[in-house]
């Protein structure tokens, strides 16, 4: 594995609302093959700088998404190079089947004959959504819509994927088994970002980690090394 | 029995052009949540698109029902992209007023072209067939099964397609759209083409059945549309169709029984009434609260 391979770079990120700063000043990258998770508390600035990175909000700094800029590319267009997404709250459409989901996804793909191939790895992986793939999104439980919001953004077959969140609402067992088929993924090749309140979780897969406090990167290392810091011990993992 | 199917029919014409026009009203509420009121217009624009091209292009039905739809949807989607567009993140209301406003401007800009009401020439042959004693006119026929061939094609093209796919799922959380790689602006547009194109082929229809046309007519014929596409439950593309039929029933059941002045004031008593008791109508679902 190549680790100077860098696949997302931002500088100097700034997202303001109105007069309120979300996001100060932040600068990471995440380099290819490694899973970058970015932890803090509610309303710390997480959820804004990945909408920033995903283009659909506004931003001063610079976003670079495999040595290009991304500023003033539409959020389609930047899901069309290769950056899937797994959105806050999941974000399924409860009036469209398991499978319309998934393939609303496949939007931006040319290669129509692997599509079908794609299914059957996302089947494979949670074999509760084949069961379900008939069925109207709105009608699955919050760990299967999880698994959905995963399978869908697996379906873009893109080299990297940003997570919003996917522990939110879901109880411990299946938020275990969310963090490991994100290792999973991670593991055939897929770049992660990630991005969690839930900082154990986060932390015990993640390569490296960033921690957020009020629109600034306060810590950041190795995930296993921030697991055993003091400071976050004492403020996310009690 | 014989005048029940002749009225019968009757609304079957008549609800076959408000299902087509609400369609449009509808389609667009459901990608937007925001009422077209300028789309009533457009169905007026559709009609003289038709007279134009039947009178200074001499060109028979087929082309000239392709012109007034593809020129009803470019219209609309310049009108989007140029008066709605830019509201699409100001209050609700804005994008109303503008909508009315629109509207106005179709109707005053047709009325500056020529003032007076215009006779669409007869572009397909009427033959009526009298079958047990109920007159069949081959006109009413027609509009009636292209009316349905267009609504066939739209449901499919929203049940079947990924376009359609997209609008489906515009409607239900725009923001999420765009991270699927799916561009909503394009997907609006077609929204837009699509709606008004029916709307289009509406106003030609309406030129068959009716053959004087003035800048006007869109207006109390638009309401009535958008009359239906509430009554069905607005947002909804089956309710729509249903609720032009519904309306379309109900004026020729007015004028059976009443005098024919109460017609559209049966109409808006109608929308009054359910409003209050189902105001999201007949296949609407109350809004599902998203988390």
């Amino acid at each position: 594995m190549d680790n100077n391979n860098i696949i997302i770079s931002v500088e100097n990120l700034t997202v303001a609302y109105g007069n309120i700063k979300a996001v100060d000043d932040v600068s990471f990258e995440v380099r290819e093959g490694e899973i970058v998770t970015l932890i803090g508390a509610n309303g710390a600035g997480k959820s804004s700088t990945l909408r920033a990175i995903s283009g659909v909000t506004p931003y001063s700094g610079r976003i670079c998404y495999g040595g290009r800029d991304l500023r003033n590319i539409p959020a389609h267009q930047i899901v069309a190079r290769g950056m899937a997404q797994v959105p806050e709250g999941r974000g399924i459409f409860g009036n469209l089947t398991v499978m319309e989901n998934l393939k609303l996804a496949t939007w931006q793909r040319k290669d129509r004959e692997t599509v079908a191939k794609d299914y059957r790895r996302v089947f494979a992986l949670f074999p509760q959504l084949e069961k379900r793939q008939d069925q109207l999104g709105g009608t699955l439980s919050g760990g299967e819509q999880q698994m959905l919001a995963v399978g869908r953004a697996l379906m873009s077959r893109s080299r990297m994927m940003l997570l919003d969140e996917p522990s939110m609402g879901l109880a411990p067992v299946l938020v275990r088994d969310i963090f490991h088929t994100i290792t999973e993924i991670n593991r055939t090749g897929t770049t992660i970002l990630l991005v969690e309140q839930n900082a154990h979780m986060a932390l015990s897969i993640a390569s490296r980690a960033y921690v957020l406090e009020t629109g600034k990167i306060i810590l950041s290392g190795a995930g296993k090394e921030l697991l055993d810091n003091q400071r976050v011990r004492e403020a996310y993992l009690g | 029995m014989t005048y029940v199917f002749q009225q019968l029919l009757n609304a079957l014409q008549v609800g076959s052009i408000y299902a087509l026009i609400a369609l449009g009203y509808t389609m667009v509420y459901g990608i937007l949540t925001m009422i077209n009121f300028a789309h009533g217009d457009l169905f007026m624009v559709g009609a003289f698109f038709c007279f134009f091209a039947a009178i200074f292009l001499n060109l028979p039905f087929v082309p000239v029902l392709v012109i007034s739809m593809v020129g009803v949807a470019l219209l609309g989607v310049v009108i989007e992209r140029c008066a709605y567009k830019p509201l699409r993140q100001a209050p609700r209301v804005s994008a109303i007023i503008t909508a009315l406003g629109v509207g106005l401007f179709l109707e005053n800009f047709t009325l500056a072209l020529n003032p007076y009401p215009k006779q669409v020439p007869q572009l397909l042959a009427n033959t009526t067939w009298i079958f047990h004693g109920v007159s069949i006119s081959s006109i009413a026929l027609f509009i009636v099964i292209l009316s349905l061939l267009l609504m066939l094609m739209l449901d499919l093209i929203v049940r079947r397609t990924m376009v359609g796919m997209a609008m489906r799922a515009i409607s239900w959380d725009k923001a999420v759209v765009p991270l699927l790689g799916v561009p909503v602006d394009l997907i609006i547009s077609l929204t837009f083409a699509i709606g008004t194109s029916l709307g289009g082929a509406a106003g030609v229809m309406y030129g068959l059945a009716y053959p004087v046309i003035d800048p006007y007519m869109g207006i109390m014929v638009g309401w009535k549309a958008f009359i239906s596409a509430v009554v069905g439950g607005i947002g909804n593309i089956r309710g729509a169709m249903i609720g032009g039929y519904i309306l379309g029933a109900l004026e020729i059941l007015v004028v059976a029984v009443m005098p024919s002045t109460y017609r559209d004031f049966v109409a808006f008593v109608l929308l009054l009434i359910l409003l209050i008791f189902r105001p999201y109508g007949i296949l609407g679902k109350p809004h599902p609260q998203k988390v």
